[in-house]
């Protein structure tokens, strides 16, 4: 069974439509790169899979493992397995990230009627997970994200990645504020969590990710549409013509 | 369970002098009749078998409270108050009688379920009648505090400290009561603390001697001891040189209480080189969600730092109430001495708060920190209000004043009313104020990564409070973090 169908999906956001009809079907292994210019709606499809309010769908339907996960609460559908790794991780002033992991990894489980991880087994894995991920134990003392650099807050995600083990991993313009070496650890922290049951959809405008993150698909999105698809070469084609001539097909 | 058979054979040893302590004595106890006169006042000073001194100080308080008009100038917004509608002197009534769990609000069982009281206590809490046989059981959470804190009497006198209702201090230690009595917060005060110095009913008396630290946080026996006092609670602390004391007032299982004015007075006083720190965790009956019933708390309470190099900390979490008004407050009398106010004020549904502190340098070299942290969600109004002053002599006075306050929703109001007057050109004062929305893109990132809508307030606002609770006692930390999740629930649609 496929992780994640979209079939048709129409979206608006206050009264525009930003979607029109969008597909897109994810198998269990995959790694599947939308790319596409400023505007034509990556951002949109990622932010309504997860669920994130003001939206409004108006056609079509998302089924993550054959359910219909326009039903589901944001909260239901990160316990099922559906993470977005945001482009813009939030502050949250106060909150040890050790404690917000915990919380979050906790209530997830709960949700799927499994018990919750006591202390020392729940240091066992972030430490573990953390070291393989570069991130130093002082990193999880402070609060989330405030004063990270934007190298740490996308690492950050990736050990919620790690940590939670979705089965659908979306990365949302993970490359945006990141120079060269942070954006390889980042990647090998991606790279490493690639695995036969787990699907990841790569946002991004720029082919560059790419190279370090290698999909096996690539969709080409503009005006709220996919308008082509193909495999990894697609992404080179467009590095070299890049998205012009798109704008007229959509 | 060992615990529980422990708790048996205490109640067991202590079942000859339990009346002593009280909660069965004072539930059969009467009340005065409704209505406030000379006569009630005197009918109260009997009931407690007070000197005549301590009637004089009352009847005085009276005479004055007459005339006294109620003030207006908070941000506050109730009906009339029928001062002879009340009853003054109602030592707690028999609740209701209730067969058993069943029949308590649902609400309320579930609240409880949530802050971990177990369902015996409870019962005792609600006044669920248990039937002959079983009936010991069902009151040893009572009598469990009670041989609690008669253990803590024995060493607590070890080490010299007084610690007993301060309707007993009155007559055991009246040179003391009467040394300290209203020296902070005079009868003169203001309208409530007036009305409270006519009619106080209980309350609780700390005398700490020199150099004495005292050896345990004195809590538990409060938390029992509160449910006994009235409405118009008393409460007089007094750390001498050298001394150190920590209190903390509170009750963390939501009460139903029929009255709706509280007026309660505290007096803290701290001698050369002493310190006490009171620490409140305030939950009192907030109303329901149409704003009908609820506490009226109008609160004063003020520490004098009287000798030099002496400090007062004031932590207040507040999250229960109709209306509270108060403003725990330092006067730095002596040179060198610190004033602190560490606060976290919620208010959700129809509640009003208006609440500060006020910093009264008089002293040289005198300090004080304000951190307050105001929440509001539901329609509720919340209020910072503080007085930050320098008088002439004060030189070198500092102050440090953080207020943040957090929204929660958009039909709340956060408001904050600093006053700030500085007569020493010396002195140096600091304010910084924040008022911030919870951003939906906080909440969505945590209900992204699991949590429930009001997981992600509660914790959200959690971290926004974390500077305060870090100053509460360990235990009640864990509590009051409780509590305010609790307290914010359905904040969120």
């Amino acid at each position: 069974m496929s992780i994640l169908e979209v079939k048709n999906l129409q979206v608006r956001v206050e009264e525009r439509e930003i979607l029109h009809g969008l597909s897109l079907t994810v198998n269990p292994g995959e790694v599947h790169a939308i790319m596409g210019p400023n505007g034509s709606g990556k951002s949109t499809l990622s932010h309504v899979i997860a669920g994130k309010p003001g939206y409004e769908v108006t056609g079509g339907e998302i089924l993550f493992k054959g359910e219909n996960l326009l039903e589901m609460s944001p909260d239901v559908r990160s316990s099922k397995g559906v993470f977005l790794a945001f482009q813009y991780p939030v502050e949250i002033p106060g909150v040890a990230t050790m404690t917000f992991l915990r919380t979050a990894l906790n209530a997830q489980r709960k949700a799927r009627g499994e018990s919750e991880f006591s202390t020392p087994d729940f240091l066992k894995k972030v430490r573990s997970v953390a070291a393989s991920l570069n991130i130093p134990q002082d990193m999880l003392r402070r609060g989330v994200n405030v004063g990270f650099s934007g190298g740490e807050k996308k690492r950050n995600e990736i050990l919620q990645m790690a940590l939670f083990e979705p089965s659908l991993c979306i990365l949302d313009e993970m490359d945006s504020g990141l120079d060269i070496d942070a954006l390889r650890v980042a990647a090998d922290g991606v790279n490493a969590l690639r695995s036969p049951d787990r699907a990841m959809v790569v946002i991004t405008h720029y082919q560059r990710l790419l190279n370090y993150i290698v999909p096996d698909f690539v969709h080409v999105m503009s005006k709220g549409k996919v308008v082509k698809s193909g495999g990894k070469e697609l992404a080179l084609e467009l590095e070299a013509s890049g998205y012009a001539q798109f704008e007229d097909a959509a | 369970m060992a615990a529980v058979q422990e708790t048996v054979d205490r109640v067991r040893r202590i079942d000859v002098d339990q009346y002593r302590y009280g909660f069965e004595t004072l539930i059969e106890s009467d009340k005065a009749p409704k209505g406030l006169s000379e006569d009630t006042v005197r009918f109260i000073s009997a009931k407690k078998n007070e000197p005549a001194w301590m009637l004089e100080w009352r009847l005085e308080a009276y005479r004055r409270w007459l005339t006294m008009t109620e003030p207006n100038w908070a941000r506050v917004d109730y009906p009339k108050i029928d001062y002879q509608d009340l009853y003054y002197y109602s030592a707690p009534k028999p609740k209701k009688t209730i067969g058993s769990l069943d029949e308590i609000d649902p609400d309320i069982l579930e609240t409880y379920k949530k802050l971990g009281i177990p369902l015996r206590e409870v019962e005792v809490l609600e006044g669920v009648v248990r039937p002959e046989g079983e009936r010991r059981i069902a009151v040893d959470a009572v009598f469990d505090s009670v041989s609690v804190a008669t253990t803590f009497q024995k060493e607590l006198k070890q080490a010299g400290v007084i610690f007993m209702p301060i309707s007993e201090a009155i007559r055991e230690h009246p040179e003391l009561v009467r040394k300290y009595l209203g020296t902070v917060v005079p009868t003169s005060d203001n309208y409530f603390a007036t009305l409270n110095s006519a009619v106080f009913s209980d309350g609780s008396f700390v005398y700490v001697p020199p150099g004495v630290r005292c050896p345990m946080e004195l809590s538990t026996y409060f938390r029992i001891n509160e449910r006994n006092t009235g409405q118009f609670e008393r409460t007089l602390i007094i750390a001498d040189k050298g001394a150190y004391v920590s209190y903390l007032e509170g009750c963390t299982a939501p009460q139903r209480d029929e009255n709706q004015l509280h007026a309660a007075v505290v007096e803290l006083v701290t001698h050369v080189d002493a310190e006490i720190k009171y620490s409140t965790v305030q939950n009192w009956y907030p109303g329901n969600s149409e704003g009908k019933g609820g506490i009226y708390n109008f609160v004063t309470k003020r520490g004098d730092c009287r000798g030099n190099n002496s400090k007062i900390s004031w932590t207040q979490v507040e999250t229960g109430s109709a209306i509270t008004w108060k403003y725990p407050s330092c006067i730095l009398r002596g040179d060198n001495s610190r004033g602190e106010f560490y606060s976290i004020a919620i208010s959700n549904g129809h509640q009003q708060v208006d609440s500060g502190t006020k910093m009264i340098h008089l002293g040289k070299n005198t300090t004080s920190r304000i951190i307050s942290k105001g929440i509001a969600a539901g329609v509720s109004q919340n209020t910072y209000r503080g007085l930050v002053t320098a008088h002439r002599k004060a030189t070198g006075a500092r102050n440090f004043t953080a207020c943040d306050s957090l929204l929660i929703g958009d039909k709340c109001g956060a408001h904050t009313v600093p006053y700030i007057e500085a007569k020493n050109s010396s002195a140096l004062f600091e304010h910084e104020a924040t008022t911030s929305k919870i951003s939906e893109d906080v909440l969505f990132y945590c209900v992204q990564r699991g949590l429930s809508q009001e997981e992600a307030v509660g914790l959200v606002v959690n971290g926004f409070v974390k500077d305060v609770l870090q100053q509460l006692p360990m235990e009640f930390a864990v509590e009051a973090q409780k509590l305010i999740s609790i307290s914010l629930e359905g904040s969120v649609g």
